[in-house]
């Protein structure tokens, strides 16, 4: 391989990572502050995306179908929080983990119910196709390395709001001791909806800049929320810079394992065993890399002790 | 003087700056009642934890029945012998009365991965845990869900599982806590004999009970055993009195 | 007769009855929804076993559930094509005998049950749940890629497996060793819960500090827990595998995992019987439900949300009330 293609695919991983940051982000915090665990986080990746891609259908403005997708992933978002998981926040985490599966269903099936089986398209803007030059003489899709500043915007912005402002003071608080912001005179409630609002936001955004790349189908929120939750165990749950370098290290373990491996394989293996076998290793990579990390991090890599 | 059986050499923990235990010598011999007294956050619950198990010092050892402890874990301490009560009940809420007297057996006799033999059925660990449970006075509640018991109650069944193990010592973190009059004294005098079987050593608030129970006194002041010894020692000692029991008195 | 005992006695003779009169009005579709029924309920009897006893929440059940699906369909794979299994260092070949795979299963899924016990135990509570899911999912993917037995598209038995002087193609038989092996499970389980290790195991998930201040350690009893637990989920996927001759990848889907736990959701935690109600309460749903409209998962999301927030406990809870505690 060579090392442009080298550089190509790491460039990849890192769009790859800065995604699964978007969806870990709001999965790690809403962890973090209300100890609750949210299967249901694909879902409105998922609700993102099917907004994204109606409002694109309708008006033909992609920024449009980015703002819709962030709104209506919000609002699902305030809506699941009031009627479901607010009701959860003191319950165990098998109660947790079977009233956001329940939702899952729900969300998945309704979606199905309105807008079919099929996969729908967003297409990615003309303004946005095509490649750019980088230095070095690379050529990258100039789509992709939008979503990877876009994503390290967000990054930037989610790290400055919890450092500086005012809601980021209330939320460390809540992180660490929930009487506490109680006592504090914060209204909890609000600032729970709002967290899980957030989370539910950028995981909206995540789904249409995804779906743009990919199709936009039912049940594409699950294998996304799955590696989220690898980023979230990897970095230890509750931590934004954890969730950070979690899903770096995910995105480039997994584009690059996919194409690395078989390479590697096919230094010493006949092709179509070393093709099978990488592609193995590769899809299995992932989850080596978290079981490995617990095993001598029990609680992640910047998990409270 | 007959070697200690139970004899905690010296030990030091550390949490950061703060010196929980701080060079900590405590013996424990046949037939003694040796109380561990000292002010809150003096360390007490960090050594009951270094010497049951849990929490390893950083220096010092821990000496058990003549065998150095101090890397065992806290199954095995209980295995060799030590009986330990908690400072809050720590006991299975939703099983009767009688299946915590049975766990304790049970853990005792060591045979619990047996898969099939119906276990509230077994005619030896019924005899000891009743036996247990008449001892501290609560075989009319056998039946009893444990968490609908009084937290008296519940203490008295902390003390009848330490039992059902036959312990070499007794390990109690403030078993009068939260009892009555009547049941502190009901427990005062059941420790009374229990010294006999087998010694305790005993952390406790309840200055009645440590000055009538205790045959020696240690007193744990900031992580340090400022005095050791007899109870009317410890209630002429300068040291103590301006440390603790002054302080104790005034409040 | 208490309430719990009276729906157990109940659940068990409904579930042999209506086979039966399936059988004698001609109606095979319906004797085989009742088998499936049964695979259902010892795969949850199987996660029951680790999650209501012994309190650790696996989100990650369908790794045994898959394996156990796969070693029937890998060896009657090598049956049907006259390969061998292996040939160093010593030859083995498929086989099409019901008992051989299940044991085989069974022996597996123990195997891979302590493996992956003897890691996830390290850790606790959301940990927990996401490293046994991540074991799963690797699998499954694992199985994907895996294109010697069919990758994404599964494998197929042409005929269903044999057992010993029986027709296994006839529904009514097949149902009938089905509901032999639920006895079977059940008695198992039910022993095990009074057994010495049965209330060692509850007292850990109730107070690890008891139970090791008494002599005993936690770990060893959860990981004997999470090895039956395995073993028996991974019988029920050896039986789902002969009951539909076929298995690919999904059942070792996170989905499946989900739903083995909705199994014993819905019928109660902790209760030796709670899976059997769970996996008929599940199938009843699905039939009435899918009856109604192809999107009958909302409906089924509904009623599990609505189990979760308004009636903990199931349909045990429900209708037989607390648990009594049995001595």
């Amino acid at each position: 391989m060579s090392l442009l293609l080298f550089i190509e695919q790491a460039l990849n991983g890192l769009q790859f990572g800065v995604m699964l940051f978007l969806m870990a982000a709001g999965l790690t915090l809403v962890f973090g502050v209300m100890g609750l665990i949210n299967l249901a986080h694909g879902s409105l990746y998922m609700v993102g995306a099917f907004a994204a891609a109606a409002v694109a259908a309708a008006t033909g403005s992609f920024l449009l179908a980015l703002v819709a997708s962030f709104v209506c992933a919000a609002f699902a978002g305030v809506l699941i929080e009031f009627f479901v998981i607010r009701r959860l926040y003191d319950r165990d985490h098998l109660d947790q983990v079977l009233a956001t599966f329940a939702l899952i269903l729900i969300f998945s099936e309704g979606t199905r119910w309105t807008f079919g089986s099929f996969p729908l398209f967003l297409d990615k803007p003309d303004w946005l196709s095509g490649t750019v030059m980088l230095p070095f003489g690379i050529e990258y899709s100039l789509y992709r390395l939008v979503i990877i500043l876009v994503g390290l915007i967000v990054a930037a912005s989610l790290f400055w709001m919890i450092a500086r402002t005012r809601i980021g003071i209330r939320i460390r608080a809540g992180e660490n001791d929930r009487e506490m912001i109680g006592a504090l005179g914060v209204n909890i409630s609000l600032l729970y909806t709002f967290v899980f609002a957030l989370g539910a936001a950028l995981a909206g955004l995540a789904g249409a800049l995804i779906g743009a790349i990919q199709s936009v189908q039912v049940g594409m929120g699950e294998p996304v929320l799955i590696l989220a939750f690898v980023v979230i165990v990897i970095g230890g749950i509750g931590s934004i810079k954890g969730a950070l370098i979690g899903a770096i290290l995910v995105g480039l373990t997994d584009t690059l394992g996919r194409s690395l491996l078989p390479a590697l394989f096919g230094l010493f293996l006949e092709p179509s065993s070393a093709t099978s076998l990488g592609a193995s290793l590769s899809s299995m990579s992932i989850y080596l890399l978290m079981i490995g990390v617990l095993l001598f991090r029990p609680k992640g890599l910047f998990g409270g002790v | 003087m007959t070697e200690p059986i139970l004899d905690i050499r010296g030990v030091s923990k550390s949490f950061g700056a703060l010196k929980a235990s701080n060079n900590v010598s405590i013996d424990l011999r046949a037939g003694e009642i040796h109380a561990l007294i000292g002010p809150n956050g003096a360390g007490k619950s960090t050594l009951i934890k270094q010497i049951a198990g849990g929490l390893m010092p950083d220096s010092g050892s821990v000496h058990f029945d003549g065998r150095d402890i101090t890397v065992l874990s806290t199954p095995a301490r209980a295995r060799l012998g030590m009986g330990r009560t908690f400072q809050i009940s720590s006991l299975a809420m939703e099983y009767t009365v009688l299946q915590n007297a049975i766990v304790g057996a049970l853990g005792h006799r060591g045979d619990v991965f047996r898969f099939f033999r119906p276990v509230m059925k077994d005619a030896d660990l019924l005899a000891t845990a009743r036996d247990a449970l008449g001892q501290v006075g609560l075989e009319d509640f056998h039946n009893f869900r444990t968490s609908e018991l009084s937290h008296g109650q519940r203490r008295q069944l902390e003390v009848a599982v330490a039992l059902t193990l036959s312990p070499k010592v007794f390990l109690m973190d403030e078993p009068m806590a939260g009892l009555g009059t009547e049941g502190s004294h009901r427990l005062m005098d059941f420790l009374d004999q229990l010294r006999h079987k087998a010694p305790i050593l005993l952390v406790e608030h309840d200055m009645d009970a440590v000055f009538t129970l205790a045959d020696r006194i240690s007193v744990l002041v900031y992580g340090e055993i400022i005095a050791t010894g007899s109870v009317d020692e410890i209630r002429s000692n300068p040291t103590v009195q301006s440390a603790y029991l002054g302080e104790e008195a005034e409040a | 007769m208490r309430k719990e005992s009276l729906l157990n006695a109940a659940l068990l003779v409904v579930l042999l009855a209506f086979p039966l009169w399936a059988w004698f009005v001609d109606e095979p579709f319906l004797i085989t929804l009742t088998t499936r029924a049964i695979v259902f309920a010892i795969a949850g009897i199987g996660l029951n076993f680790a999650l209501g006893f012994g309190g650790l929440v696996s989100l990650g059940h369908a790794a045994f559930f898959g394996l156990g699906g796969y070693v029937v369909g890998v060896l009657a794979f090598h049956a049907q094509t006259y390969t061998p299994l292996m040939e160093w260092p010593f030859a083995i070949g498929g086989t099409k005998s019901m008992p051989v795979t299940w044991l085989t299963a069974i022996v597996l899924s123990t195997v891979l049950a302590f493996a992956i016990g003897a890691l996830s135990l390290r850790t606790t509570g959301v940990y927990f749940i996401m490293i046994t899911l991540a074991f799963a999912q690797m699998l499954f993917y694992f199985t994907i890629s895996w294109s010697t037995y069919g990758g994404e598209d599964g494998l197929s038995l042409y005929v269903r497996n044999g057992f010993p002087g029986l027709n296994t193609m006839d529904p009514i038989q097949f149902f009938a060793i089905c509901y032999v092996i639920l006895l079977i499970v059940l008695f198992i389980v039910f022993s095990i819960s009074r057994s010495s290790f049965g209330l060692a195991l509850g007292a850990s998930r109730q107070n690890e500090e008891r139970i090791q201040a008494v002599g005993q350690v936690p770990f060893r009893l959860y990981l004997t827990a999470f090895a039956i637990s395995g073993a028996i989920t991974g019988l029920a996927g050896a039986l789902f595998a002969d009951l539909n001759r076929f298995v690919s990848p999904t059942m070792f889907s996170w989905q499946t995992s989900g739903e083995i736990m909705v199994f014993v959701i819905l019928g109660g935690v902790g209760r030796v019987f709670g899976p059997v109600a769970g996996a008929v309460l599940f199938i009843l749903l699905e039939h009435t439900l899918g009856g109604l409209s192809e999107f009958w998962h909302i409906y089924l999301g509904a009623v599990l949300l609505g189990v979760v927030l308004f009636a903990r406990g199931g349909l045990y809870g429900m209708i037989a009330g607390r648990e009594v505690a049995h001595d």
